[in-house]
C-alpha cells in the first residue's frame, strides 16, 4: 500500500515540475471562467427583467434560482471542458515510463502490477481534483451574490469528480496501451467522448437497446447528480466503470510483459 | 544463488535464449558476455522478474521467478541498460523514491540514501537534477538505485557502456568494490571489462551458452595448441621455411616483413630450438615469446565457431 503512495507523489510532483500541468490548468480555467461569466451575465439580465413581476411569478409558482440557472450549466460546462483536458493529464502515465525506458525500475521493485495503477489513478485524480478545486471560485462569488442551495453544489461536485474518474480511468488505460504520449491522448480523449456521447442513438434505438445505451453513459448518470440527488444506482454505476477500466489496465500491462 | 534450468524465451516466433542452465553462487562476480542481441537482456529480464519466461526455471534465492517474484524484487538491485532515471528529479528525491519503493522503512531512507551517494560519489550532485547530469554521473545515480536496499545480488546490464575511459576505470572499480560484499552479475561485450571484474565468465552467442568457465579455465580448455611469436632484425627470405622446416612445428604464419607465429603441439617446449635457429642463421632475435590466448580470442573462436557449424547444418 505504500508503494501506491511514492508513486502517486512521484507522479504528482513530477506534473508540478512539468510546464503541461500550469498550461492545461489555466487553459480549463480560463474556458471555464469564460462559460461561466457568460451564463452568469445571462442569469442578470434574466434576474433584472423578473424583478418587477417578482411577486406575480412568486404567486405563478416561478422563481429565478441561482442554482438552476448558474451553477448546474456551469458544472454541465465543466464536464465536457474536462473531457477535452482531462487526457492531457493522463497521456503520460504510463507512455513516460516506456519512453523514457523507467518502467524497469518499478516492475523491477516489490511492487505489484496493480499498486502501480492505482498510484498512477490517485496521481491524475488528485491532479484534476486540483483544478477542479480551483474553479470553485466561482462558487464563492455567487454565495456572496445570492444565497444558493449547498446540497445541490456539493452532490454536483461529487458527480463531476466520479466522472472525472472515469475519464481519468480510460486516460490512463490508453496510455498503457502505446509508449507514444500524443496517441495516448487521443485515444483517451476518443474513449471518453464516445462513453460520453453513448446515450446520442438512444432515441432512435429500440426500448431494450436504448435503456443500455443510456444507462452506459457517462453523460445521463450526471444530470441527477447536478439536481442535488445522490442515487446508489449512479454511483455503483460510475465506481464499477472506474474499476473496471483499471482492471483491463492493469490486464493490458500485465500481458505486454508476456509479448 | 542463482539457478537457471533449460530457460527459454520467444519473441513471437523468434527464440531470443534457447534452453540456458547455469548457476551462480554466492559472493561470485560473474561476466554474461555476448556479443549484441546474444540474449544477455533478455535473460537479465526474466532473471528481475520483469518479463515471464516462455520455458525453463529460473531462481533466485531459493525464490522462483515466475510464482515468487515479489520475494526475488525485494533481494536484487537491476541497473537496466539504459539507467531508468526521472529526468525531471533531483538525484536525492530520486532516490528516497527508488527506496521507498524497494520497502525501505521510512526512518531508515535519510542513511540509505547518504550511504549510497557517498558510495557511488554522488555527494556533490544531490541536489542537482538528474536531466542536467553528465552520462557518467547519471550511471553513477542508476547504480545509487539499484544499491539502495542493500541487496544481496546486483544485476547490472552493460553498466560502463557510453562512458568515457576515466568514468569506465570509475565505475569499474566500484564494481570491484561492491563484488566483496554482494553477488554480481554483470553483462558486457566489452572483454577486457570481463577479465578485469569477473571471477568467471558466461558466453552466450545467440541464445545459448557457448562457454561457462573461470578465466583460467577458459584459458586452458581453448589451448589447442601453444604459440610462440618471434620478431627478427634483419628480414631475409626463406626464414618461413626453415622455421617449419623444424621438428614439431605445426604452422608458422606470417605477420608483417619480420613477424612470425610458430604454432606447435601444446606439450612441446619449442623456444630453445627456435632461439638457436635464428642465432645461427644471424636473423638477430628481437623478441621470441609465448602467446597466451587473450579472452578476444576465446570469445571470437567461440562465437564464430558456432555460427560456422550452424551454417553447415543450413
Amino acid at each position: 500500500m505504500k508503494s501506491i503512495f511514492w508513486i502517486a507523489k512521484r507522479e504528482m510532483g513530477s506534473f508540478l515540475y512539468s510546464p503541461i500541468f500550469y498550461v492545461v490548468t489555466t487553459v480549463f480555467l480560463v474556458l471555464y471562467s469564460f462559460l461561466f461569466f457568460a451564463i452568469l451575465s445571462d442569469f442578470s439580465q434574466a434576474s433584472l427583467q423578473a424583478a418587477p413581476q417578482a411577486a406575480a411569478l412568486q404567486k405563478a409558482g416561478y422563481s429565478i434560482n441561482a442554482n438552476e440557472m448558474v451553477i448546474v450549466p456551469s458544472l454541465g460546462n465543466m464536464s465536457v471542458i474536462l473531457l477535452f483536458i482531462i487526457p492531457l493529464i493522463t497521456m503520460r502515465s504510463f507512455a513516460e515510463e516506456r519512453k523514457n525506458k523507467t518502467f524497469a525500475l518499478l516492475l523491477s521493485s516489490p511492487v505489484h502490477l496493480g499498486e502501480i495503477v492505482a498510484g498512477k489513478f490517485l496521481a491524475c485524480f488528485a491532479i484534476a481534483a486540483f483544478m477542479i478545486l480551483l474553479s470553485s471560485y466561482s462558487i464563492i462569488m455567487i454565495t456572496m451574490l445570492g444565497e444558493p442551495e449547498w446540497g445541490p453544489i456539493f452532490s454536483g461536485y461529487l458527480g463531476i469528480l466520479l466522472m472525472t474518474g472515469c475519464y481519468i480511468a480510460m486516460g490512463v488505460f490508453a496510455s498503457s496501451l502505446t509508449d507514444n504520449q500524443i496517441v495516448a491522448a487521443v485515444i483517451g480523449f476518443g474513449l471518453a467522448f464516445l462513453m460520453w456521447l453513448m446515450a446520442l442513438p438512444a432515441q432512435n434505438a429500440d426500448t431494450g437497446m436504448g435503456t443500455i445505451l443510456e444507462y452506459l453513459s457517462l453523460g445521463s448518470h450526471l444530470e441527477s447528480f447536478l439536481k442535488g440527488i445522490v442515487d446508489s444506482s449512479d454511483l455503483t454505476y460510475y465506481l464499477s466503470f472506474m474499476a473496471f477500466v483499471l482492471f483491463v489496465t492493469y490486464r493490458v500491462l500485465d500481458s505486454r510483459r508476456w509479448r | 544463488m542463482i539457478e537457471v534450468e533449460h530457460l527459454t524465451k520467444n519473441y513471437g516466433p523468434r527464440p531470443a535464449v534457447k534452453d540456458l542452465s547455469f548457476q551462480i553462487n554466492p559472493g561470485e562476480v560473474v561476466g554474461f558476455l555476448g556479443p549484441n542481441g546474444a540474449g544477455k537482456t533478455t535473460t537479465m529480464n526474466i532473471l528481475t522478474c520483469i518479463l515471464p519466461a516462455t520455458e525453463g526455471k529460473a531462481r533466485v534465492c531459493g525464490f522462483d521467478t515466475f510464482d515468487q517474484s515479489l520475494e526475488i524484487r525485494k533481494v536484487i538491485g537491476y541497473l537496466p541498460e539504459t539507467p531508468p532515471l526521472y529526468q525531471d528529479m533531483v538525484v536525492s528525491k530520486f532516490l528516497e523514491f527508488s527506496a521507498g519503493l524497494r520497502h525501505v522503512p521510512k526512518k531508515k531512507i535519510a542513511a540509505a540514501v547518504d550511504r549510497v551517494l557517498e558510495r557511488c560519489g554522488l555527494g556533490d550532485v544531490r541536489h542537482r537534477i538528474i536531466g542536467r547530469l553528465s552520462k557518467g554521473y547519471q550511471q553513477r545515480v542508476g547504480l545509487a538505485q539499484a544499491m539502495i536496499h542493500d541487496p544481496k545480488i546486483l544485476i547490472l546490464d552493460e553498466p560502463t557502456i557510453g562512458l568515457d575511459p576515466i568514468q569506465i576505470i570509475e565505475i569499474r572499480k566500484l564494481i570491484q568494490e561492491l563484488g566483496t560484499a554482494h553477488t554480481i552479475l554483470l553483462s558486457s561485450h566489452i572483454l577486457p571489462e570481463v577479465t578485469q571484474i569477473c571471477q568467471r565468465v558466461i558466453i552466450i552467442n545467440e541464445g545459448e551458452i557457448v562457454a561457462m568457465d573461470t578465466l583460467d579455465g577458459l584459458n586452458a580448455s581453448m589451448r589447442h595448441s601453444r604459440r610462440l611469436e618471434l620478431k627478427v632484425r634483419h628480414s631475409t627470405d626463406g626464414i618461413q621455411g626453415k622455421l617449419e622446416g623444424l621438428h614439431q612445428v605445426l604452422s608458422v604464419q606470417t605477420r608483417g616483413q619480420n613477424l612470425f607465429v610458430i604454432e606447435s603441439k601444446p606439450d612441446v617446449q619449442l623456444q630453445d630450438e627456435v632461439a638457436r635457429l635464428a642465432l645461427d642463421q644471424q636473423w638477430g632475435i628481437e623478441e621470441l615469446k609465448p602467446m597466451d590466448m587473450t579472452l578476444e580470442d576465446i570469445f571470437l573462436k567461440l562465437t564464430t565457431e558456432e555460427k560456422d557449424v550452424k551454417e553447415t547444418q543450413v
